[in-house]
């Protein structure tokens, strides 16, 4: 069927799956399985995902009215320091790479596990120690810094900062061991004829993301080491009452935190280029384009973290070349966008539940992209810094981006993981909630932040009510959207029907293996010798590639 | 009510319409219930305008073309139609390349030049002084021999204003939407921020930039007047005297504003960062380390000139000192005011 696999299978479904070919708790705790770990993953992070969620409708509904409701300043300060901490370091950061990328990597690339699957093994405990100590630093006198642990507020407030840093610094070396683990495992374990234009652009999106993972999260673990070092020992690095510099922290966090927001973005792009091409039976339009803009990203994403720095008083030079630069990474993006939908053209568009997530990411993404605009703008961000239009834009960037194509990309290869199919009837109601509940959310913070609403208020001007109480109710809706989504993907465990080898006759090589894998993934070594676009459906009687 | 201080002073405040007191009043464009009451606010919203008609033109365009494609190309119900085996297209690409890369650097150079103008405060400035503190502003005007406000900025049409910032604890950062401009206040150094008003009015001044419980509160008042009133409401102000008829407890309710001291302290009993006033004269407190204190005239004395000097168990040494500040009238009417809350 396939030209660009000839992967003979002589003996289907006689060996089991990953999921039962070894039994009991000890063989999942001490697994080294890549497939396993990315389920364990994907347990932990959709966990934190739900506290964190949890946390967001907590604070959504404290801004329903002008007034302090039922939290004090201070509960307010700590739930969405921690919405903010958990989302980020517990779950967006690692679940499109550690989750998804786990499982399908050594996959994809015909592999039979990542490079060094016991290192593999090791980052989750990593991970779930990271995780301990910032669940440790809620459960002991919490954390009021927001998740950016701005100094000289974070060296001087009684809260957890050096439990929770810890955790987080602990987190971020699992980040870099993953991030390792997969760049050695792209370059060294790809199947025999698959160079590297023929790797699915999924590879490429976890292999930028893994290049930025090992460069820029050390950077995190020296400045919150540093902060440890000034609370614990009082030497002063960041606070002016010790001769330090508060500013120096705003540069340091960011120099990691700008590149991370690309360590969770990416893998979303490297989702969507795999949901439109499958769907559509289209090749991807413009392979090298989509593929070296990932790069092109991740290289730029790292000399542009001075726009986070815009009214702190850093110089006016700086401000203009960070303003620059910024706008740079705004084209391989804007390259991307209009590469996923030409592919559509003459395409033959499947409506199932992984596409309509597809779908809605371009339109939610690009909201995110275009929004980026004014606050790259030196003096328009002026006004926006730090309201409610940076926090629609980066839920946008990062709910509209990224947790749209995790979801949108769990639902692709939920059959490969679990051998069952969930029903596309009940997955296309959730995306529908999950689509208006999150546009309704956001989508007023915009104006919002336009009209002066600062972040991280408990208690707000009454002209802003109409609007938040706006976006509460999408909130609302959204959680409904995401728990339905939740109870159907559970309830397709027991209940689904089972999963064939290639539901939605994909070309690339996870399809090509049976549902779930073998704990090996392939019974032989496939080996490759075209695209991983190149679908049956695809008419080849007329000239060529070119229209 | 956290923000009844936004309608406390009763001076120059006639321009606001009843319903909306002390808040910004809707403006005439539709673009932003906001006024633009500055030379930059009215450029930014040019500018702005220009952004969302440019994107909202992008935006309608792709998310047009996907939609007719999805329409378009949707699979057969029997099996898949054919489909195109185009894979790229060098000629497009180049375009979709060069037509942002054109936007973007048109977007670029025009926020820099507003920016650079931003930046650059014209010589004849006349000069304020603001201090952040946790959760209030310190705004001191030169040219009116020790007059230091709270949350009240006080600005004349037409003449360029240069503020020149700190913070005495963490960092902070002063938004005035009306204008468009914020500036964050850092510790250890100066920031400066100038303007130059437009358009009368009274006028939201927030802290954008999260410094702890009551950030929320750290809101003030930006009083734009003409510039020929500007130095007799200032002074008016900054005078903080008891009047000839006035009682203690009503000139303490002034001393109150002035000092900013409903941002931690609130009068119905509801405790936030620092103590409620209502029913605290009079009370035994035990102290951190176990002793205890009558809520006396010279306990309260003490707490305003040195605020971490006996520290109530379970509050945080968070008070700025007001020693400097308030003089031995002005205390004896705070105190006054704190013995009537009852």
């Amino acid at each position: 069927m396939s030209s660009a696999v000839q992967s003979h299978d002589p003996h289907p479904a006689v060996e089991p799956s990953y999921l039962v070919s070894k039994r009991g708790l000890m063989s999942w705790l001490v697994t080294v399985d890549h497939k396993r770990l990315g389920l364990m993953y994907l347990a932990s992070v959709m966990f934190f995902f739900l506290i964190a969620g949890i946390l967001a409708i907590i604070l959504r509904t404290e801004l329903f009215t002008p007034d302090q409701d039922f939290m004090s300043a201070q509960t307010y300060n700590q739930v969405f320091t921690l919405h903010g901490a958990i989302m980020v370091f517990l779950f967006i950061i690692p679940s499109v790479p550690a989750a998804l990328g786990n499982f399908l990597l050594p996959l994809m690339l015909g592999a039979k596990d990542v490079a060094f699957p016991r290192l593999n093994l090791l980052s989750f405990y990593v991970y779930s120690a990271g995780a301990v100590f910032l669940i440790a630093a809620i459960l002991t006198s919490g954390l009021d810094t927001g998740w950016t642990f701005y100094t000289p507020y974070s060296t001087s407030t009684g809260t957890a900062v050096i439990t929770a840093t810890t955790g987080v610094f602990i987190a971020g070396f699992s980040s870099i061991l993953t991030g390792l683990n997969f760049v050695v495992t792209v370059h060294k374990m790809r199947a025999p004829g698959m160079n590297w234009n023929r790797m699915p652009l999924f590879v490429w999106a976890i292999y930028s993301t893994a290049v930025i993972q090992v460069l820029a999260t050390p950077v995190l673990a020296i400045t919150l080491l540093l902060l440890i070092i000034e609370r614990s020992l009082g030497i002063g690095i960041f606070d002016p009452a010790m001769g330090g510099d508060p500013v120096l922290f705003q540069h340091f966090f960011w120099f990691y935190s700008h590149p991370a927001v690309y360590i969770m973005i990416l893998p979303g792009f490297g989702i969507i280029s795999e949901l439109v091409t499958v769907h559509s039976r289209k090749h991807i339009f413009g392979y090298k384009a989509i593929a070296l803009s990932s790069v092109a990203i991740a290289v730029i994403s790292f000399v542009v973290w001075g726009h986070h720095l815009f009214v702190s008083g850093q110089s006016e030079l700086a401000g203009v070349l960070f303003s620059f630069l910024t706008f740079a990474v705004g084209v391989p993006t804007a390259i991307k966008t209009f590469s996923w939908v030409a592919t559509l053209y003459k395409g033959s568009i499947q409506y199932n539940t992984a596409c309509w997530y597809g779908m809605a990411f371009l339109w939610t993404f690009t909201v995110g992209g275009l929004t980026g605009l004014p606050l790259s703008t030196l003096a328009i961000d002026v006004h926006l810094h730090d309201t409610y239009f940076v926090v629609a834009h980066f839920h946008y960037v990062m709910v509209g981006g990224t947790v749209v194509a995790f979801i949108g990309g769990l639902h692709h290869w939920w059959p490969k993981m679990t051998g069952k199919m969930f029903n596309e009837t009940a997955g296309k109601i959730g995306c529908l909630l999950v689509f208006i509940g999150f546009n309704v959310t956001f989508m007023t913070q915009f104006f919002l932040g336009h009209q002066g609403m600062p972040r991280r208020y408990y208690a707000y001007l009454p002209e802003y009510q109409v609007m938040h109480q706006v976006s509460t109710i999408g909130s609302y809706i959204l959680a409904v959207g995401l728990l339905w989504t939740l109870i159907y993907l559970v309830h397709s465990l027991f209940k689904g029907e089972k999963a064939p080898s290639n539901p939605w006759g994909a070309v690339s090589l996870e399809w090509q293996t049976q549902s779930p894998p073998i704990e090996h993934n392939f019974h032989e070594t496939p080996h490759i010798h075209g695209s991983p676009y190149d679908f049956p459906e695809i008419d080849k009687s007329g000239a060529g590639g070119h229209h | 009510m956290l923000f009844s201080l936004l309608i406390a002073p009763a001076a120059a405040e006639a321009a606001l319409p009843p319903s909306n007191p002390g808040t910004p009043p809707m403006s005439d464009s539709p673009w932003s219930l906001l006024p633009a009451a500055s030379a930059n606010a009215e450029a930014l919203d040019t500018l702005y305008i220009f952004f969302w008609i440019l994107c909202g033109i992008a935006f309608v365009g792709m998310i047009g073309v996907q939609a007719y494609f999805m329409w378009k190309y949707k699979k057969p119900a029997e099996g898949h139609a054919k489909t195109s085996p185009l894979t790229h297209n060098g000629k497009l690409e180049f375009i979709w390349s060069a037509i942002p890369t054109f936007f973007f650097v048109i977007l670029f150079a025009w926020g820099e030049i507003e920016f650079m103008k931003q930046a650059t405060p014209p010589p004849d400035a006349m000069d304020v002084r603001v201090t952040g503190q946790k959760w209030s502003w310190t705004i001191e005007y030169p040219e009116v021999k020790g007059c230091s406000l709270t949350n009240d900025l006080y600005v004349p049409v037409g003449k360029p204003m240069r503020l020149t910032m700190t913070s005495v604890d963490v960092i902070h950062s002063f938004y005035l939407p009306a204008f468009r401009l914020k500036k964050d206040v850092v510790p250890g150094r100066y920031t400066v921020l100038w303007f130059e008003a437009t358009k009368p009015g009274l006028y939201p001044l927030m802290c954008t930039e999260y410094c702890g419980d009551e950030h929320s509160s750290m809101v003030g008042r930006v009083h734009v007047v003409a510039a020929e009133e500007y130095d007799a409401v200032l002074a008016k102000a900054c005078e903080l005297k008891q009047g000839d008829t006035e009682s203690a407890e009503d000139f303490g309710a002034r001393v109150v504003v002035r000092g900013g001291c409903a941002s931690c302290h609130t009068t119905d009993g509801t405790v936030k960062t620092g103590p409620s006033f209502k029913g605290l004269f009079g009370r035994t407190e035990t102290l951190a380390d176990g002793s205890t204190v009558t809520i006396d005239e010279n306990y309260i004395r003490e707490s305003i000139l040195e605020p971490n000097a006996k520290i109530v168990s379970g509050f945080s040494p968070q008070m700025p000192s007001f020693a400097g500040r308030f003089d031995d009238k002005q205390i004896a009417a705070l105190i006054a005011y704190i013995k009537a809350q009852k």
